[in-house]
């Protein structure tokens, strides 16, 4: 096989309806300001962590929204909880509670 | 011998209680790490014991602190705890002065004027019966004002007393209806023989007017006795138990037992000891200010003797330590909570490898700003402008992005990740081989002091900047602005720094007196303790917190937290400054840099 230097991309297509909302579904019903989130990415440009690492809390969030439950997992080890984040949020997201919240959920194997 | 059937459900309550409270009292003992136990043994038969028994009076019977807090509580509770000691002691006194022996069982004096037939032939006999009475009177003014207090708790000046569960209520009922008991069947013995004082005597001779005494009084010590023996079985299972531990937990504060991160014996007996007297719940905030009235010290004490304790309750704290600055037990609430806090840690442990390892330049003066200065960048800036024109040498340590300090992780019971974070910061502090740490944040400050072991000067910019003005290397011009001065938790009742922002502050404008301030100052409500449903509440006492400090019609408030100034600045209408800003402002070469730079634009603009 000749290579042309393209290659085939995984599959990244989503579907919402059958996704495993489990882990959502707990974040959402134990800090329900998580409801809010319109994933404007204030809290990523504020993030102490994000300064020396790829951690990004709106592509956490959505992630979850996703069900791709694996990748929140190595991505969630890296927060410092220092909470710059809740103060930066517009939309008054609870955001130490969701990641508390998510550590939860991952414990419990949602 | 001296003996009638109704003394024996209170000689078997008595003994129960004494096995009971021996029982609780060894174990807590053999918990006891074997250091501390030596420490125990050491300090119990050394000249300490003095301190104890001194402040075992001074709290435990005289509710000095209590006092200090409320008088009307206070005197409510030295009522029942002086007046019943006191009818105890001179009670025996008299019972073994009379009977010519010390080897009475100890009903014989609780039941004394049942025994006695005839008026008092000791010495003094006038005043033991009249003690005996006026000790009765305060126990019983001491019974009235706590039955108001359970109907209306503002007549002692509480908002809201604690509220009892049924068992609670049982035990607190007994206590209460030993005194009245005591009263009618002293009063019916002497009508009847003629053995009471000032009190008994006149009561009794009224009741002899229309009453058969006889087999009403000998009733009547049964009900005492029957009293009697219910609280002395049930205080080791209710709030009662608090007497005994208090004294256990003054002995251990004084001869030194250590107290760790963990929940030990020390906080154990510190749980027993809370008499859930309340007062925790009219200082919370979270209770006068956002409605929050589940959450308090007594109740989450409580929930921990039960072994009962909720997430939400746990996690629902400020960890402002207001509570604890006006126990009068002198609880450690806010460590307890904290213990509490690691039950409910999370198990999936952080990784914090992506964090730099570079060797840092070495310097005298390292400063971290923190990750709620770099939030709050004007602080970060005027920081910046005092410390260079200063003179003086300093390292920015965290100038490109902080390393949090580990507190916030601490305050969320997530030690164990805290710690990783807090070596790699000591690494970075230790290599660089400063003398002196400044940092913006007293959230930060207070770790770097109490939990890094830095062994290095570790300051809070409001004591660096003191230090800079003493020394002479900046000078400040008084604007003559009217300052309202907010005082952080972290760094007032947290590490006790109360005058050093006040001298600075007096130097740039005129400080405002306030009626809540050092020790009772209010919290923000941004604390990063808490993160339960949070931000409702939070904004509940933010807005209560600035209009406290707007009262006065100051032209500023001030504080020296960035944490405090973001939750105040949301709500208010004046200007909300840090006190490194208001220092950089009014830094008199700063002046003259500005108006030069002003000159110096006004020239451009012309020429243009």
């Amino acid at each position: 096989m000749v290579d042309f230097g393209y290659k085939i991309q995984a599959d990244r297509q989503i579907n919402l309806d059958i996704t495993n909302k489990a882990l959502a579904n707990f974040v959402k019903k134990h800090e329900n300001s998580f409801n809010t989130c319109i994933g404007c990415g204030t809290c990523t440009a504020t993030c102490s962590t994000a300064k020396f690492t790829d951690f990004n809390f709106r592509r956490l969030q959505l992630y979850i929204r996703r069900g791709e439950t694996e990748q929140v997992k190595t991505e969630i080890a890296k927060c410092m909880l220092c909470g710059k984040c809740q103060l930066a949020c517009p939309r008054g997201v609870n955001t130490r509670n969701v990641i508390m919240m998510i550590k939860k959920g991952l414990e419990a194997q949602l | 011998m001296n003996f009638a059937w109704f003394v024996l459900p209170f000689s078997l309550g008595l003994f129960l209680l004494f096995i009971l409270v021996i029982f609780k009292i060894s174990f807590w003992v053999r918990q006891l790490p074997l250091r501390d136990r030596l420490l125990l043994n050491r300090g119990i038969f050394s000249l300490k014991i003095f301190k104890v028994i001194k402040e075992v009076i001074m709290e435990s019977l005289l509710h000095r602190r209590i006092f200090k807090i409320n008088p009307v509580l206070g005197f409510m509770h030295m009522s029942f705890a002086f007046g019943w000691f006191m009818l105890i002691l001179v009670g025996n006194m008299e019972s073994r002065l009379y009977a010519g022996t010390e080897l009475n069982l100890p009903y014989y004096a609780i039941f004394f004027k049942y025994f006695l037939h005839q008026p008092l032939t000791i010495p003094f006999a006038e005043g033991f019966t009249f003690i005996m009475d006026f000790f009765l009177v305060l126990v019983l003014s001491g019974l009235l004002i706590a039955l108001s207090k359970r109907i209306y708790s503002r007549v002692v000046g509480m908002k809201r007393t604690t509220k009892l569960k049924p068992f609670d209520v049982f035990a607190m009922l007994s206590l209460w209806f030993i005194f009245p008991f005591r009263l009618l069947a002293e009063s019916m013995a002497a009508g009847m023989y003629h053995t009471g004082g000032f009190l008994t005597q006149p009561l009794g001779n009224f009741f002899a007017g229309f009453l058969p005494l006889g087999p009403l009084s000998y009733a009547m010590w049964w009900a005492y006795s029957i009293a009697l023996g219910v609280f002395f079985v049930s205080l080791p299972y209710s709030r009662y138990m608090h007497i005994p531990t208090e004294i256990v937990l003054i002995a251990f504060r004084h001869v030194g037992i250590r107290r760790t991160k963990e929940y030990d014996m020390f906080k154990d007996v510190e749980v027993f000891s809370c008499s859930r007297c309340g007062i925790c719940i009219d200082k919370c905030q979270l209770n006068t200010m956002a409605q929050v009235n589940t959450i308090q010290s007594a109740y989450f004490i409580k929930s921990i003797r039960k072994k009962n304790q909720q997430e939400a309750v746990v996690q629902n704290c400020l960890v402002c330590g207001r509570c604890q600055e006006f126990c009068p037990v002198g609880i450690k609430t806010d460590d307890l909570r904290l213990s509490q806090r690691m039950i409910f840690e999370n198990r999936e442990i952080a990784d914090f490898h992506y964090l730099p390892q570079d060797v840092p330049v070495k310097t005298d003066i390292l400063y971290f700003a923190g990750c709620m200065t770099h939030l709050t960048p004007s602080i970060k800036k005027a920081m910046l402008n005092i410390l260079n024109s200063s003179g003086i040498s300093y390292r920015f340590m965290d100038e490109d992005g902080s390393i949090c300090c580990g507190r916030p992780l601490m305050l969320s019971g997530n030690n164990k990740d805290a710690l990783k974070l807090m070596q790699t910061n000591k690494d970075i502090i230790r290599s660089s081989e400063a003398h002196t740490l400044v940092t913006s944040c007293p959230i930060c400050l207070r770790v770097f002091k109490e939990d890094y072991n830095l062994n290095i000067n570790v300051v809070h910019h409001t004591q660096f900047i003191e230090n800079l003005i003493a020394e002479g290397k900046i000078s400040l011009e008084n604007s003559g602005a009217k300052i309202s001065y907010h005082d952080p938790c972290e760094l007032g009742r947290g590490l006790g720094i109360y005058d050093e922002p006040r001298n600075v502050l007096s130097q740039t404008g005129v400080l405002l007196k306030n009626s809540l301030e050092r020790k009772s100052s209010l919290c923000c409500g941004g604390s990063v303790a808490n993160n339960q449903n949070y931000n409702i509440n939070k904004d509940k006492i933010s807005k209560e917190v600035v209009a406290h400090l707007s009262a006065k019609e100051p032209d500023m408030i001030a504080t020296a937290c960035p944490l405090c100034k973001k939750s105040l600045v949301k709500y208010a209408d004046i200007r909300v400054a840090d006190i490194a800003e208001l220092v950089s402002e009014q830094m008199v070469s700063n002046k003259a840099d500005a108006s030069r730079a002003e000159k110096k634009f006004n020239v451009e603009s012309v020429e243009a």
